[in-house]
């Protein structure tokens, strides 16, 4: 498997078969549609480095309400395009009159997405299970095209996020991601989430990660003792064992 | 402002400046700089110094000027008003508007613009320091400042001027070669050499302007040469990226990791009975995700 980064209109492939996601065909030839990373496995992907998140059917996404008619609830999804959730959508029936209760303009809530017509009309439901409104806990904002990057390899990243952190989180399409713990946890756990996305592209993250997230807690602890030398010690630990991982992970894709 | 030289090119050939006729002056990007903006760029080319932004795609008002299939790309020109010796008077001009429409159509066959229907994608390019040849300058900056907002195109454009001194054809003018010269003729092009800007200020004859387009082709491919190192540079070297790249990130496999998640945050509030039913929803979904790829 072999990755690198490409510019718009890099050619990336003479065989037109390969075209994959992100890229377009001229003249027989693959090239790149996006500044981003070039990905060839079978086909040839192009995941840009940033972007606009566009809705997408049966995405789950976070958004807050901007305006309430008197059927509909018109939420801000962090798109170019406002979302739709009709009160018909809704878990419980509504009384026109009653909609502003319900949810306020600024309230925020888990949504999916369940259908995006031609004209780029978003429609919204709230009649799936886990969608609900939010009352408690933050919402942070981050890159849609990082989203991937944060749940990780088959959800490791997220489930070790949660372990360690003791946080409940929520990650939306749209590059909205809700927490829920205590204050402390949560700021450790904003930290943490801003190193991925700037890191996104390194190896071993989430055992980096991983380490962030405890060290910091023991570090409260050891703090007085020796504060810098140990989180150096520690560093070199992770990066060379996350280098170990990767191989075998990378192994275990090819087979 | 200097008066006008004797002479553009000495003995040598060489210029004012100490540039050959067909070299252009040195330009030095850096990329992301502004953290409001989606994508942005600086960009220093000899004395010029220019800062582009890109915003959106988001929602165009007013709605009227939407375009119900496609994404509407607004470039804006401005030069401030420090950026010349005498202060030029902030605002909108005759000039400055008719740069902003051609600069706009130079990205028009780029940018693919069937991906975001009704949308606008907002480019704002401002002329910091003025040294001749600040529209091709400032399309330079766009195309990475869209680039970097992760805007989808099929290309980069970029964009030189020849003109003309001394009876003379120069590559990439500059101040008082613009100012006191016989012809200006800014050009930006597309990798394949696909023509997306031609102006014309002065004189040429047909056969000048057809060695001045050979001229300026050239040019603009070591433009592009340092527009794809600024872009390929800008996170850290290529060959270790390419092994540094943990497998975690692979895109086929983006939709399950996203079920799974799914899953997990939901196990949180829900019984372990519907989990079961969860888990074939997921498998569903997965299909279809499939289908769509």
């Amino acid at each position: 498997m072999k990755r690198k980064i490409v510019y718009p209109g890099q050619m990336l492939s003479e065989n037109e078969k390969q075209a994959g996601t992100g890229t377009y065909v001229h003249e027989g030839k693959v090239y790149s549609l996006f500044y981003g990373v070039a990905n060839d496995k079978n086909r040839v992907t192009v995941v840009p480095f940033s972007g606009k998140y566009i809705p997408s059917p049966r995405d789950y996404v976070i958004g807050y309400v901007i305006e309430v008619t008197s059927s509909n609830w018109i939420f801000d999804i962090g798109s170019p395009y406002d979302g739709l959730l009709h009160v018909s959508e809704y878990p419980k029936r509504v009384d026109s009159s009653m909609m502003r209760k319900e949810i306020g303009i600024g309230d925020c809530a888990i949504l999916r997405i369940k259908d995006v017509n031609t004209s780029m009309k978003v429609e919204l439901s709230m009649k799936d299970r886990g969608l609900r409104r939010l009352d408690e806990g933050r919402i942070i904002d981050v890159s849609t095209t990082k989203v991937p990057r944060i749940i990780g390899h088959n959800g490791s990243m997220v489930s070790m996020l949660k372990k360690e952190s003791n946080c409940d989180i929520f990650i939306g399409q749209n590059g909205r991601i809700w927490l829920k713990g205590k204050d402390e946890d949560m700021n450790r756990l904003t930290q943490a989430i801003e190193i991925i996305e700037n890191k996104s592209h390194t190896s071993g993250l989430t055992n980096h990660i991983s380490a962030f997230l405890r060290y910091e807690e023991s570090d409260e602890i050891e703090e007085k003792e020796k504060p810098v030398p140990f989180t150096s010690s520690k560093k070199d630990y992770t990066e060379d064992a996350c280098r170990k991982v990767d191989v075998l992970l990378s192994d275990e894709d090819e087979n | 402002m200097s008066d006008k030289p004797e002479r553009f090119i000495d003995d040598e050939g060489l210029r004012l400046d100490g540039r050959r006729v067909d070299e252009i002056r040195p330009m030095k990007v850096e990329m992301g700089v502004l953290s409001r903006a989606d994508g942005s760029c600086y960009l220093e080319w000899g004395n010029n110094k220019v800062l582009a932004a890109v915003y959106g795609p988001r929602e165009l008002h007013p709605r009227r000027m939407q375009k119900p299939n496609e994404v509407l790309v607004r470039y804006k020109y401005n030069m401030a008003s420090f950026s010349v010796e005498d202060r030029i008077r902030p605002g909108p001009s005759r000039r400055s508007t008719e740069i902003s429409k051609v600069s706009g159509e130079a990205f028009e066959p780029v940018v693919m613009t069937q991906y975001y229907p009704g949308a606008v994608i907002d480019v704002f390019a401002e002329v910091l320091q003025a040294d001749a040849g600040t529209r091709t300058a400032a399309i330079n900056a766009a195309t990475l400042a869209l680039a970097d907002a992760g805007i989808p195109m099929k290309g980069l454009v970029s964009a030189c001027a020849v003109g003309k001194v001394d009876g003379q054809l120069v590559l990439d003018l500059n101040k008082p070669e613009d100012n006191y010269g016989q012809a200006d003729l800014p050009v930006a092009m597309t990798q394949d050499g696909e023509i997306t800007l031609l102006q014309m200020d002065g004189h040429l004859t047909p056969e000048e302007l057809e060695e001045g387009l050979e001229m300026v082709k050239k040019g603009c491919q070591q433009i592009l040469e340092i527009q794809r190192e600024a872009l390929v540079s800008r996170y850290g070297n290529e060959d270790e990226e390419a092994e540094e790249e943990s497998p975690e990130e692979v895109p086929e496999s983006e939709e399950e990791e996203e079920e799974e998640e799914r899953d997990d945050s939901f196990d949180n509030e829900e019984s372990e009975a519907e989990n079961a039913d969860e888990n074939d929803v997921t498998e569903e979904d997965e299909g279809e995700e499939d289908e769509r790829q």
